[in-house]
């Protein structure tokens, strides 16, 4: 517990769900980039996941929509402190892209159109636990939003959903991404609050 | 991309005390910290704040900070302009309730990205929405305290004349600081004398008043999330390259 806030009682608490530490609700949805918002046309974008042996496994726009479709109905969890319950999604899960991708790696590189990268386990994108999302609460996910696809893994904080994702590079050895290398943590569960190096 | 660790202070709670408060517009307060053991930073980076209260339930929230660190009798202070959220949990509480010499925690400096390196010598264009002026103002303070000569505008987006944060000292910056040009966009009610009607930031403002793409300007935007979306638009149109356009914008912090 720190230093008590004289005078500081917080919100009424007592109907409130459970959050990860640290975290408050919100019901709207808030945006968080680093740059101008990239506009992708669905004629060009491609989705990309390159194995350590240089392989590669491509899938255009009308090849995505063709896969089996997931809606994963997730909480997600921002490391700017807020959380949104009870989102609906529509993507393809990765475990259905890294299918046939023949690989030991254990790390991935997510790039995105506009130059941002994050890093995660590889395991962390199987397992049912990671999507390539492009529709939200119904709509197609908006272009702030990280349109026309992000990726979705929502068990960690959500800079590692990558908007905007144009690929993987399956890696040997743990890259840091964007956020990764200016301080923040490496993995980011919310629920162990892993929001700075040293967390 | 350069590769560097923050401090270690920089990853651990400390406690900072209330020592100064300034009433910068009706809803905007700056809050005086001194904090012992802070480590130095950026223009641009952040803090966070925590609060406890008395059964241990805890609410941190960031806020940039506004201008270089000032030496104190009792050790470094840093500045942050705190923008009250209605409805708010934690920026309601500093602006009215922490008092002088209370305790606060905090940890920082944060945020490697929406920094500017006084070393820097490429022009700077600043647009601000509202208290985003907060990270921008501290490049302009440290523009002056470090004696760069890098040629700065500042684009400052207001609803009226009365929201506008640090007006007093912007006014002398432009007239003292050679090098800095600073233009208004009020999106409510103009002040008195004021040529052309309130309106929403567009080209007409950002090409008349910034740095074109030529000069390769490096850009700071931070705003609400509508307006950086829409200056950053507007930059990007007018052929400035994304990767020199930085932005921040703000959620519903409160």
């Amino acid at each position: 517990m720190g230093i008590v806030s004289p005078g500081f009682q917080g919100r009424p608490r007592t109907q409130e769900p459970a959050l990860p530490p640290g975290q408050y609700l919100t019901e709207d949805f808030p945006v968080l980039s680093a740059g101008p918002t990239p506009r992708v046309s669905l004629d060009t974008w491609e989705f990309v996941i390159a194995a350590e042996n240089g392989s590669e496994h491509r899938w255009s726009w009308q090849e995505l929509m063709a896969l089996p479709q997931e809606t994963p109905l997730v909480d997600i969890h921002c490391v700017t402190r807020w959380s949104k319950l009870g989102t609906t999604w529509q993507g393809v899960s990765l475990d259905t892209l890294l299918a046939n991708v023949d690989t030991g790696a254990h790390f991935a590189l997510a790039y995105s159109y506009g130059g941002y990268t994050t890093n995660l386990p590889l395991d962390d994108l199987r397992g049912g636990r990671a999507w390539v999302v492009h529709t939200f609460d119904g709509a197609p996910l908006h272009a702030e939003h990280g349109g026309p696809a992000r990726l979705l893994v929502p068990h960690l904080y959500f800079w590692k959903s990558a908007k905007w994702v144009r690929g993987l590079r399956l890696k040997t050895m743990d890259e840091p991404g964007f956020w990764e290398t200016a301080g923040y943590h490496d993995y980011g569960d919310p629920w162990r609050e892993q929001r700075y190096q040293g967390d | 991309m350069a590769t560097s660790s923050p401090p270690r202070t920089a990853n651990r709670w400390q406690v900072g005390r209330l020592v100064e408060r300034r009433v910068e517009t009706p809803t905007a307060q700056t809050l005086v910290l001194e904090v012992p053991d802070w480590p130095g930073h950026l223009p641009g980076q952040h803090v966070d704040l925590r609060l406890t209260a008395p059964d241990g339930y805890q609410a941190a929230r960031s806020y940039s900070i506004a201008g270089p660190v000032v030496n104190g009798p009792g050790g470094p202070r840093i500045e942050v302009t705190v923008q009250r959220v209605h409805d708010g949990e934690v920026s309601p509480y500093l602006i009215d309730v922490f008092g002088d010499g209370d305790p606060v925690e905090v940890r920082g400096p944060l945020g490697g990205w929406f920094i500017w390196r006084p070393e820097e010598t490429a022009p700077v264009q600043l647009v601000a929405g509202g208290s985003g002026i907060v990270p921008l103002m501290a490049m302009i303070r440290a523009r002056r305290a470090t004696g760069s000569k890098a040629p700065f505008r500042l684009i400052y987006s207001v609803r009226t004349p009365g929201d506008v944060i640090y007006a007093d000292e912007l006014r002398r910056r432009v007239r003292d600081d050679f090098g800095l040009d600073i233009a208004y966009v009020y999106t409510r009610e103009a002040p008195e004398g004021w040529r052309g009607e309130p309106h929403r930031i567009g080209l007409a403002d950002v090409n008349t008043h910034g740095w074109p793409p030529d000069l390769e300007p490096l850009t700071y935007v931070c705003g609400p999330t509508a307006f950086v979306e829409t200056v950053a638009d507007l930059l990007v149109g007018w052929g400035h390259p994304s990767r020199r356009v930085k932005t921040e914008r703000f959620g519903p912090t409160g």
